[in-house]
C-alpha cells in the first residue's frame, strides 16, 4: 500500500504528472476574482472565506478524473484488481495521494493567497485548519466520482456535474467555519461537522468506489 | 403469490398493461376535480389574493419531487441486493419524473415567491436544497446515459443513488445550518396543524393524491417504454450474432 | 496446486459468448487457448482471473495464486524499468525483482525510463512483472505480441522455467512457444448465437 503511494507520488512529479495544476488554477481564481468584483478591500474581505474556499474545491475538481482513468487506460487498474491488496486499500490510497497532491499544497498556499483577499487577520488560523480539515474529503468523494465515470471515454464533465451537489456540504462547512472564525465567531459546530463529515467519507467511500470500480472493469 | 413475481418483465408488461388505463382515469379525474375546486372554489387568501392558489400545484409537486427519489433509492437498492432488471428500469423512469416535478416545484415556487417575498430567488434552505436535488437528478440522468452496457449502468447508478442519498440528507442539514429560511414550518403536515383552514386543505390533498397517482401513471409508462427498449437492444443483438 | 475449471460460461457486454468450457490444469502444466479472434478468448481469461463474473459454472484455484497479464502491459512511462518492476513486487509482497530482469533479458536496461523502450522491450517488462508477482498460475493473453524471435524464444524459456518450478499457465496465443503443451480449441464452445442472458430473453 505505502509502495502504491509512493509510486502515485513520485508519477505526479514527473514529468507530465500534473502536479501543481490544481495550485496554479487555485491561484488564477484568486487573482482574478478582484478584477471581477472591484478593489474595495472591504467587499473583498467580505468574500475571501467563500472564494478561497470555491477555488480550493474547484482546483480540487481539476485533477480528479486523473486519480484512476490514467491506471485504467494503461491497464493497471486491471492488475490492480488481481493484486492481493484489497481494491478498497488500493481507492484509500489512490485518494490520499491525491489530496498529497492538491490538498495539501493547496492548504498551504491559501494563507498567502488570503493575504491578497484582505481576509481578517483572525481568519487566518481557521482557514488552514479548515482546509486541512476538509480537503481530504473532497479527494475522497473527488475518487467517488473518478470511480464511477473511470470507464468512460469523456468522463471529465460528467465527472463534475456527479461530483458538485457532493460536495455542497464540505464546502458549507468549510467556508462557514472560516467566515465565522474571521468575525471572531466560535467556530467549534462547523469545524467539528467539516472533521466528521472527512471521518465519514474516508471511512465509507472507499467501499462504494471500489465496488463501481469492479462494475467497470468488469 | 408474491410481489418479486411483478419483477419479471413479462409479468409486468402484462400487469401493466391492465393497471394504466386504469390508473390514466384516476388520475386525470383526481387532478381536475383537484386543481378546478382549487383555483376555482376555493376562497381568496386575506393577505395574498389569488397568488395563493399557486399551492395546489407547488406542494404536490415538491412532494413528489422528494418521494421520486425516495423511490429510486428503493428500487436502486432492490436491484442492488437481489438484482430484479424491472426494478433497476423503473428506477431509471422515475428520474426524468423527478426531475420535471423538482422544476415545476422550483419554477411555480418562483411565481409565487415573487408577491410573496418580493424576489424570485433567495438562497433560502428549502429553495437550495431543491436546487441541489435538481443538480443531484441531472448527475444520475447523465450518467444512465453515459454508460453502454445496462447491467453496469444499472449498478453505477444505484450506488450513486445510494451515496447521493446520504449527501442530500446532509446537505439538507448543512444548508439549514448556513442559513435559517423564509419558508413557514410544515403547514400541511397530514394531522393537519391549524395552519392552512380546512377550506384550502381539502383540494390541496386531493391535488396530492393526483400528483401521486399521475407519478404512478408516469413511472409505469416509462418503465414500460425502457423495457421495451431493452427488448429492442436484446432483438439487434441477437440479430447481429446470428 | 490445481485450476479446475468446470461448465463455465461467460459474456463479454452482456452478451454470452463462450459456454460449458472445461479443463483441468495441474503443476507443471500448460493450456494454449486457440480460436479465432473473438471466440472469447480475452473475456475466458479475464473471467479465469476474477475481472469479472462468470455468468455460470465454477472456477476452483487456490487462493489469490493467479497472476494475469493482459494485453496493456500497465507499464508507467516516466518511472524507469526497475521502478515499474519493484513497484509490483512491493504490491504483491516479493522483493527480488533480479530473476525478473535477469529472465527477460531487462538487467542493462534497469535504469532506463519506460518510455524509452521499444514496443519489445516494454513487453518484455510486463512478462517480467509476472516472475514478481511470485504467483504460480499465468493467465497469459497474446504475450508474443510485438516480441521478435529471440524474444519469443526468451519468453518461452520463462514459461518453461516457471512450470518447471511447479508454476501452470493459461496462455491465449496462434505461435508455438516451444514447449509442449495441452491445447483446447474454443470454437466448439461458442455460445449459441439464440441464447441472450436471462434478463433479454425475458423479453423475447
Amino acid at each position: 500500500m505505502i509502495a502504491l503511494l509512493k509510486r502515485d507520488l513520485s508519477l505526479s512529479i514527473r514529468a507530465g504528472g500534473g502536479f501543481g495544476l490544481g495550485l496554479a488554477f487555485f491561484l488564477i481564481v484568486t487573482i482574478l476574482v478582484p478584477f471581477g468584483v472591484g478593489p474595495q478591500s472591504d467587499t473583498l474581505r467580505l468574500i475571501a472565506p467563500g472564494i478561497l474556499w470555491v477555488g480550493a474545491l474547484l482546483a480540487c475538481l481539476l485533477s480528479l478524473d486523473r486519480i484512476f482513468a490514467l491506471d485504467y487506460e494503461d491497464g493497471s487498474l486491471d492488475l490492480l484488481a488481481t493484486a492481493p491488496i484489497p481494491l478498497e486499500a488500493v481507492v484509500a490510497m489512490k485518494a490520499l495521494a491525491h489530496w498529497v497532491t492538491t490538498g495539501l499544497p493547496l492548504t498551504l498556499a491559501a494563507p498567502v493567497l488570503a493575504v491578497l483577499l484582505n481576509l481578517q487577520g483572525a481568519g487566518f488560523g481557521w482557514l488552514v485548519l479548515s482546509l486541512l480539515l476538509g480537503t481530504p474529503a473532497l479527494s475522497m468523494i473527488g475518487a467517488f466520482g473518478a470511480a464511477l465515470t473511470v470507464g468512460l471515454k469523456r468522463g471529465g464533465l460528467l465527472l463534475s456535474l456527479l461530483v458538485l451537489p457532493l460536495y455542497v456540504p464540505t464546502l458549507i462547512f468549510g467556508a462557514e467555519s472560516v467566515r465565522r472564525g474571521a468575525q471572531g465567531m466560535a467556530t467549534t459546530t462547523p469545524l467539528l461537522l467539516l472533521a466528521g463529515l472527512t471521518l465519514a467519507s474516508v471511512a465509507l467511500l472507499p467501499f462504494a468506489a471500489a465496488a463501481a470500480i469492479r462494475v467497470n472493469l468488469r | 403469490m408474491s410481489l418479486w413475481e411483478y419483477a419479471n418483465p413479462q409479468k409486468f408488461m402484462r400487469t401493466s398493461q391492465m393497471v394504466l388505463p386504469v390508473l390514466t382515469v384516476l388520475t386525470v379525474l383526481c387532478l381536475t376535480a383537484g386543481l378546478l375546486w382549487g383555483f376555482f372554489l376555493t376562497p381568496e387568501a386575506v393577505n395574498f389574493g389569488s397568488t395563493v392558489k399557486i399551492i395546489y400545484i407547488h406542494v404536490p409537486a415538491a412532494l413528489m419531487a422528494i418521494n421520486a427519489w425516495l423511490m429510486m433509492l428503493v428500487t436502486s437498492l432492490i436491484w442492488l441486493v437481489r438484482r430484479h432488471h424491472v426494478s433497476a428500469l423503473a428506477a431509471r423512469a422515475a428520474a426524468p419524473v423527478g426531475l420535471t416535478m423538482t422544476l415545476i416545484a422550483l419554477i411555480t415556487g418562483a411565481i409565487w415567491g415573487q408577491p410573496m417575498w418580493g424576489t424570485y430567488w433567495a438562497w433560502d434552505p428549502r429553495l437550495t436544497s431543491f436546487l441541489i436535488l435538481f443538480l443531484f437528478y441531472l448527475g444520475y440522468i447523465a450518467l444512465w446515459e453515459a454508460i453502454e452496457n445496462p447491467d453496469a449502468a444499472a449498478d453505477l447508478t444505484s450506488v450513486l443513488c445510494l451515496v447521493g442519498s446520504v449527501f442530500a440528507l446532509l446537505s439538507r442539514y448543512a444548508v439549514n445550518f448556513w442559513n435559517q429560511g423564509l419558508h413557514q414550518g410544515a403547514s400541511l403536515s397530514l394531522d393537519k396543524e391549524e395552519n392552512v383552514a380546512d377550506v384550502f386543505y381539502l383540494p390541496l390533498l386531493v391535488c396530492i393524491a393526483g400528483f401521486v397517482l399521475l407519478f404512478i401513471t408516469l413511472v409505469l409508462l416509462r418503465t414500460r417504454t425502457e423495457v421495451r427498449a431493452r427488448r429492442v437492444r436484446a432483438l439487434i443483438t441477437r440479430e447481429r450474432m446470428a | 496446486m490445481e485450476l479446475v475449471v468446470n461448465n463455465l460460461s461467460c459474456a463479454r457486454g452482456g452478451v454470452p459468448v463462450l459456454e460449458r468450457v472445461g479443463f483441468r490444469l495441474t503443476a507443471g502444466q500448460a493450456l494454449m487457448l486457440r480460436g479465432p479472434n473473438g471466440i472469447g478468448k480475452t473475456t475466458l481469461l479475464r473471467t479465469l482471473a476474477g475481472l469479472q463474473p462468470a455468468l455460470e459454472g465454477q472456477i476452483s484455484s487456490p487462493p489469490e495464486s493467479i497472476a494475469y497479464a493482459a494485453h496493456a502491459d500497465g507499464l508507467k512511462a516516466t518511472l524507469s524499468v526497475a521502478e515499474n518492476l519493484l513497484f509490483w513486487a512491493r504490491i504483491f509482497d516479493t522483493n527480488d525483482i533480479t530473476p525478473a530482469l535477469e529472465g527477460f533479458d531487462l538487467v542493462d536496461l534497469a535504469g532506463r525510463q519506460a518510455q524509452n523502450l521499444s514496443a519489445g522491450q516494454k513487453r518484455r517488462l510486463g512478462l517480467a512483472r509476472l516472475l514478481v508477482t511470485g504467483r504460480p498460475i499465468w493467465m497469459l493473453d497474446e504475450p508474443t505480441v510485438s516480441l521478435d524471435t529471440a524474444s519469443v524464444a526468451l519468453f518461452g524459456r520463462a514459461v518453461a522455467a516457471h512450470l518447471k518450478t511447479g508454476g501452470a499457465a493459461v496462455i491465449a496465443t496462434h505461435i508455438d512457444l516451444g514447449f509442449s503443451a495441452q491445447s483446447l480449441d474454443l470454437t466448439p464452445f461458442r455460445a449459441a448465437p439464440q441464447k441472450l442472458n436471462d434478463f433479454d430473453e425475458a423479453f423475447l
